[in-house]
């Protein structure tokens, strides 16, 4: 399997519209001074950007929002904390943890990139990044990584709406093909799902992370069921 | 200092060297061997079903090279046939059984290799039955197991002599006798304990044995498979009715010859080479394991002396062995990330283990010219690659629970 610099290539994903993607700038038969990936994967592999320095000293509050995607299992996972400007409603700081491959890393890492250069990416703008975005700048990933990338799309786009919800923007929280179990804080199902699976156990644990039915008290007894629900379906 | 910054201290602290460490893969061709190959390719290069003096020299070849195999698999020369791999002969194998009795139940192991596995799920749809065995923490079948699955309608069971990724070795001649005294073919994949085991079929016991060339440094794309005579293969390659009718197509003549002197070499200096690699092998482990949420898996002892698979908590295997190959040392994993279909190693997750402890799995299968300077090297490299990626990674797994074969996320 050969890809030619400038080349392009159209993948079918199945959780997206076929994206189209530049091929890697490098040969992927690896040889002699040849690598799996392309230059800027490599250099972004092995010269990671705004990565947390130490975590024991990371003061988590001085971000606005977090996002994690991603599981262990699946062998790819991602925690991006966003810092934002909120008078210009931009991205000022990005800093983050990955656990995975080296696209994974690469990619996390151009991301944190992407919404900080030139003063910072306005929100609305980072809401509409797509996973092409992410491998157009990376020169492209052997098709199989694609997941990967996509990923991190997905991490910067919980930590917005992370942000939102803390910053009581509720109304500009985007949700994506889900069920709103509160539409005051508009969260949803799967967000309840992955506070469980991030270890939430009780309500408290899950107001505590979500905000879920702090401003309508009635819809507290839904999530807690809809918690249990999860709670029995992972750890059961 | 930044992480970044360290990276770099690491990747430039070092000159590249030259560690290659996937024996499992495959082998470089051992000198010895290419010099038996070499008159074969240009001088010697007939085809040894032609009668012509220049056939002849073939044909005569490639009887010497069958007879010198058979000799040490303690077999007849018409026992042997060669193949073009060792996925070619479990194929032919487990399809050649299989469709000359034409029905029946076969059994087979959830560790063994994709050519064993893949072969046994397609007679499925051809209408045989099939029996998946579980293997132990380490690896291991339950003789008792085997034994309760063997049916009236069984025809043959397969089990792998030694695993590829973990290096477990099997009873071989238990399982053979669990069969045998239920009138059951037993063919066991070898291909792995080829260069270091004994390989004596009778001693073994089993009725077909997989072998191939290139994991015993001899060369890529010639197989071998031991079939005790008196049972029925159909073919699964038809033609010119070479190697008795079983497997057409010239026979690769220097590749054969190649191959069985490679054989006798792995087998002479086995007793030896198996001392230095054990020594080598255990000295990596104990290095390895050292490092906070490291594990082993597969079998402490039964396993092949060149064989360490551990995994490395909290980091991904291909994020490791990219590190790795970029100091100039080359090992696999059995992270889903580096398998074409993206699924973890099924054998480290038949051990037991959840998805997390295969994407963190590393495997270094040392040979020849696997030196304990190279073992120290890797140890300290690896430490520093492990301290690196973790500080980068979110996670923070639990490590009992891991091993104890329960997976749940725990953050820092």
């Amino acid at each position: 399997m050969k890809f030619k610099a400038g080349e392009v290539q159209y993948i079918t994903n199945k959780s997206l519209m076929p994206i189209k993607i530049v091929k890697n700038d490098t040969d992927v038969s690896a040889g002699k001074n040849k690598w799996v990936y392309s230059q800027s994967v490599k250099s972004h592999f092995f010269h990671p950007e705004n990565l947390v320095e130490d975590i024991k000293k990371f003061d988590e509050s001085k971000y606005d929002g977090v996002g994690v995607v991603g599981s262990p299992a699946c062998g790819d996972m991602m925690k991006l904390w966003i810092k934002v400007d909120q008078k210009n409603d931009r991205i000022k700081d990005c800093k983050w943890q990955t656990f995975g491959c080296a696209s994974a890393i690469a990619s996390t890492s151009i991301l944190s990139v992407m919404v900080t250069e030139k003063g910072g990416m306005k929100i609305d703008k980072a809401l509409k990044l797509k996973p092409q975005d992410i491998l157009a700048r990376l020169g492209g990933l052997p098709p199989r990584k694609v997941h990967c990338s996509v990923l991190g799309d997905k991490a910067l786009r919980k930590a917005i709406n992370d942000y939102f919800r803390r910053s009581k923007q509720f109304k500009r929280i985007v949700t994506e093909g889900t069920t709103v179990i509160d539409p005051d804080t508009k969260i949803t199902d799967k967000d309840i799902e992955e506070a469980v699976l991030e270890g939430a156990d009780n309500i408290e644990k899950l107001q505590q992370k979500l905000k879920v039915g702090i401003v309508d008290k009635s819809v507290k007894a839904k999530a807690e069921a809809l918690m249990k629900k999860f709670i029995e379906k992972y750890y059961g | 200092m930044s992480t970044s910054s360290d990276i770099n201290k690491l990747l430039k602290s070092y000159k590249k060297h030259n560690i290659y460490l996937d024996h499992a893969a495959t082998t470089p061709v051992d000198p010895l061997v290419k010099k038996a190959m070499d008159p074969f390719f240009i001088d010697e290069f007939g085809n040894p079903s032609a009668f012509y003096d220049l056939g002849l020299q073939a044909q005569e070849a490639l009887a010497d090279a069958r007879y010198r195999t058979a000799k040490i698999l303690g077999c007849a020369p018409n026992e042997i046939i060669f193949t073009g791999s060792g996925t070619e002969s479990d194929n032919l194998a487990i399809l050649g059984v299989a469709r000359a009795k034409g029905k029946g139940h076969i059994i087979t192991s959830s560790i063994e290799h994709h050519a064993v596995l893949d072969s046994v799920k397609h007679l499925e749809k051809e209408g045989f039955s099939i029996t998946i065995l579980p293997v132990d923490k380490h690896g291991l079948i339950d003789l008792r197991v085997l034994e309760k699955e063997i049916k009236r309608e069984t025809i043959l069971v397969s089990v792998m002599y030694a695993n590829n990724e973990v290096g477990t070795i099997q009873p071989i001649k238990e399982l053979a006798d669990v069969c045998h005294k239920k009138g059951v073919l037993f063919h066991t994949d070898a291909c792995q304990a080829g260069g270091s085991l004994p390989i004596n079929v009778k001693k073994l016991g089993v009725d077909l044995l997989t072998l191939n060339g290139s994991k015993i440094y001899g060369p890529k794309g010639v197989g071998c498979l031991y079939v005790k005579s008196g049972i029925r293969l159909e073919p699964i390659v038809y033609g010119g009715g070479q190697e008795m009718g079983i497997r057409s197509g010239t026979e690769n003549v220097a590749g054969i010859i190649g191959f069985a002197k490679a054989l006798e070499l792995s087998q002479k200096n086995a007793d030896k080479e198996n001392k230095r690699l054990v020594s080598l092998r255990d000295r990596l482990i104990k290095g390895l394991t050292r490092i906070p949420k490291c594990f082993l898996n597969g079998h402490p002892i039964k396993r092949l002396p060149n064989n360490v698979n551990v995994t490395i908590l909290d980091v991904e295997g291909e994020a490791v062995t990219l590190f790795l190959n970029e100091l100039g040392i080359y090992a696999s994993t059995g992270s889903a990330c580096t398998s074409k279909s993206l699924d973890p190693s099924h054998v480290i997750t038949a051990l037991g283990l959840p998805y997390e402890a295969a994407h963190g799995s590393i495997r270094f299968t040392l040979g020849h010219a696997t030196t304990a300077k190279d073992i120290d090297f890797v140890i300290e490299v690896t430490n520093k690659v492990v301290e690196i990626l973790r500080r980068i990674s979110p996670l923070n797994l639990d490590s009992d629970e891991i091993q104890s074969g329960r997976g749940s996320i725990h953050y820092k």
